[in-house]
């Protein structure tokens, strides 16, 4: 709900003794801790355990004192500890353990808060012990999960740009791209960055684009319509040869939409925004484990090639928590900056399209870089075949590019395939093995340029599905131009994310 | 350094007799005097007659689009402090489409200056009013005249606390060229507006009417009531005052409010990279 306060909101956790990353419609077991949250839950609850509050009475509810037990420790505001305090122990959850968490959870609102909600999550704990008079869960504790870190999808993108050396991020915010804001901005002090918020977007990414043309590597971070403010820029991105990373948390649209909901609508405002024609490249990370390298991944991108890359994220993704390995770091990112000399050309022509990138006060030369179309000095011609050759160096990129792509992930040895992109991987993942069916996935990473053997791949499937959340199918109708056309499109454009038992359903019914 | 240095061996591509070629003129005795090396330099503009005038002058040059000049040059001098940063616009680039940046900068105080030519009219568009077209100013689009009352750059700039507001006339490339070495010398954000006549577009603001709709003043610029009262000058009717309007010292630039220049100016491109540090970072999310 895009409001402030109050409302009905619901987290779904998942417990598992193996691990689970997607999201399911199901629910086991619900806490209910306001009288309309079985409404809410539309649907969803059937055969479900409701524990509900005391206060209200809900019909075939285990009953528990939360909100009492909250008063009685100093306000409703514990009934949430309480509450996960009674999950714990139903889940089999040391007390210790949850201590641990609720410690680390509320070290930085200071030592009385701490001690309010550890009493919290204790009462609750001993309401866990009622529970458990009445159901038994038994989940499989994996000690290897001590090694592992809790992150979101934010988390692990923010990770990423840091890895990949960025300097410098504006934005303006806009959910639900300021969670990235936020953790760029929590960091900027340790890692050198500079965080500034914008008056507004086309503020913010002609900030990165100064920044990145005075040598920093830097982020803009946004969400549809912000970045529809966005466009002009790209294209100047694209005209003055400048690297920019471009954060897009994808939410329904048009306009502003569903601001507090998912869609994968936005790929094809990437794709062709801003005037002219120039390389880009789009990266769409499906999961947490590989988001870091993804992020990281795209500075370099934008910095060997002087171009603008796009992360494509979406609510789903970027609100999405789980525990995982601690992503692997890669190397140190390479830079590409020169130092310039007298006579230094900023747009040279070479072979590749690419000049050598100087920046300004590094060097005797002086860096020239213009929006209107300009020579190797940068200085404004209309030369028309200096025009043509201009056209001609900043396109050529894009066939380089073409061979430098992350290659889509295969899973499965099947001769049907499900294909997906973005944050899709583990709904669409997990759907296949829970339904034990023979197909495959094939998982984009990168979904612009595509590698040059995507329609060899995707042709050695019989049959195919696309599945991606929104209405049109807009990676679908990207593939078809490349040459593909799949047999089936599966499409969610109502706010919400697939779920596994909906894509599971999809396979039954149109892919077997 | 002498203004030759910064000369660019290259075809002007503005009007005989326009008021920009002493702007460009008095711009290079200023770095000359500062003895400001090109290549130290950032010229920063948006689009307009006056988004030309960085190709004409040997430095670095950041040409980029209509209004959002600032947003580039601010970031620019965030990047590396060391660099001086000069933006130049036209009036209808800074004050029309660029007013919020314009705003918004002065609130930041970065230490850059911004040289606005204004002539009262759009030049590159052949004639439009601009926003601080006179009332009464007639074009092919503003059939009856212009009605809205002009933006008043200096008002606005003193009254959100700029600190360095000036007003020049291109007419006198001396008196120019004073105010741009202390408008680049200053410390912090100076928004310097000169008045430069179109010979093409606008035939009203003539040389000859804006040497007899201007004067000099002489009053303390540290008093910002005072300021505000000169800055109100010229609107509806009498003359609009030059010279140094506003000036106040010793406030801190948005790049010495940002961390990581305390105590440390290295250009942010060339920290290094720690892995250990995210390796911290990343071992912080371990929850139990």
């Amino acid at each position: 709900m895009s409001r402030v306060r109050g409302g009905e909101n619901s987290t779904l956790i998942r417990v598992s003794s193996t691990p689970v990353r997607a999201f399911i419609e199901r629910v086991d077991v619900l806490f209910a801790l306001s009288p309309g949250a079985v409404e809410h839950m539309d649907g969803r609850v059937k055969d479900t355990l409701v524990i509900a509050d005391e206060e209200f009475h809900e019909e075939g509810a285990i009953s528990l004192p939360i909100m009492g037990e909250a008063e009685k420790l100093g306000g409703r505001i514990f009934a949430n500890v309480v509450a996960a305090g009674a999950a714990a122990n139903l889940f089999g959850v040391r007390e210790e353990t949850f201590d641990e968490a609720v410690r680390s959870l509320f070290e930085r609102k200071g030592p009385d808060i701490v001690e309010a909600d550890l009493r919290a999550g204790r009462k609750g704990y001993e309401l866990g012990d009622e529970l458990r008079e009445h159901l038994e869960i038994s989940i499989e504790p994996q000690p290897s999960v001590r090694e592992h870190v809790v992150l979101n999808g934010t988390e692990a993108v923010g990770i990423g740009c840091i890895a990949g050396g960025c300097r410098f991020m504006s934005s303006y915010p806009m959910t639900p791209s300021t969670p990235l804001q936020v953790f760029i901005s929590e960091n900027a002090a340790e890692f050198d960055m500079v965080f500034e918020q914008a008056e507004d977007e086309i503020a913010a990414i002609n900030m990165c684009l100064g920044a990145s043309y005075a040598g920093a590597r830097s982020l803009v971070a946004t969400s549809g319509s912000g970045f529809a403010l966005m466009e002009e820029a790209v294209g100047l991105a694209g005209m003055i040869e400048t690297p920019v990373v471009i954060y897009i948390g994808q939410r329904p649209g048009p306009a502003v939409g569903l601001p507090t909901r998912t869609a994968q609508e936005d790929l094809n405002l990437a794709l062709y925004a801003g005037p002219g024609e120039f390389p880009r490249a789009i990266l769409a990370p499906g999961k947490l484990e590989d988001a870091p390298e993804i992020a990281a991944h795209a500075f370099n991108l934008a910095d060997r090639y002087q171009i603008p890359v796009f992360l494509l994220s979406d609510q789903y993704l970027a609100d999405l928590y789980y525990d995982l390995p601690s992503p692997q770091i890669g190397e140190e990112p390479s830079y590409h900056i020169t130092r310039t000399w007298e006579g230094y050309r900023r747009f040279e022509f070479t072979a590749d399209g690419i000049s050598p990138r100087g920046i300004p006060g590094y060097g005797s030369g002086t860096v020239r870089v213009d929006s209107d179309e300009h020579d190797e000095e940068g200085l404004i011609t209309e030369d028309l075949d200096v025009r043509r050759r201009m056209v001609e160096k900043r396109n050529l990129r894009l066939e380089m590019l073409k061979d430098d792509t992350l290659k889509p992930e295969v899973y499965g040895d099947n001769s049907s395939a499900l294909i997906c992109w973005g944050s899709t991987y583990w709904l669409v993942r997990e759907a296949i093995e829970s339904s034990g069916a023979d197909v495959s996935m094939v998982h984009f990473s990168q979904v612009y340029p595509l590698p040059h053997d995507t329609l060899e791949l995707l042709e050695s499937f019989d049959r195919t599905a696309v599945v991606e959340n929104n209405y049109r199918g807009q990676f679908a109708d990207l593939l078809k131009l490349e040459g593909f056309e799949a047999d089936e499109r599966f499409r969610r454009y109502d706010g919400m994310p697939f779920s596994v038992e909906g894509v599971a359903g999809f396979i039954e019914e149109v892919l077997l | 350094m002498r203004p030759e240095d910064y000369d660019m061996n290259v075809e002007i591509a503005w009007c005989p007799g326009c008021g920009n070629f002493s702007i460009l003129r008095a711009l290079k005795m200023a770095l000359a005097d500062l003895d400001i090396l090109p290549e130290r330099l950032v010229l920063v503009s948006g689009i307009g007659q006056a988004g030309k005038l960085p190709q004409y002058l040997k430095c670095n040059h950041f040409n980029g689009l209509h209004g959002r000049s600032l947003p580039a040059a601010v970031a620019i001098k965030a990047t590396n402090p060391q660099l001086t940063v000069i933006d130049v616009s036209g009036d209808g680039c800074m004050y029309g489409e660029g007013g919020n940046h314009l705003i918004h900068n002065i609130r930041r105080n970065p230490d850059i200056t911004t040289i606005v030519h204004g002539n009262m009219v759009y030049g590159l568009t052949k004639g439009q009013a601009s926003p601080t077209s006179q009332p009464g100013f007639r074009t092919p689009v503003q059939v009856q005249g212009v009605f809205e009352e002009p933006f008043n750059p200096l008002a606005v700039a003193v009254a959100l606390g700029a600190t360095f507001v000036a007003r020049a006339f291109s007419g006198d490339v001396e008196r120019t060229r004073d105010i741009l070495v202390e408008a680049i010398s200053h410390h912090g954000y100076a928004l310097v507006d000169i008045f430069q006549p179109c010979v093409t577009f606008n035939r009203v603001n003539t040389f000859q009417w804006f040497r007899e709709h201007t004067y000099y003043t002489d009053h303390d610029p540290a008093d910002r009531l005072l300021a505000l009262e000169k800055s109100l000058e010229g609107y509806g009717g009498g003359r609009f005052p030059l010279g140094v309007i506003y000036r106040v010292e010793g406030e801190r630039t948005f790049e010495e409010n940002l961390s990581v220049y305390h105590g440390d100016a290295t250009p942010l491109w060339r920290r290094s990279h720690d892995p250990d540090k995210l390796k911290r970072l990343i071992e912080s999310k371990r929850m139990v």
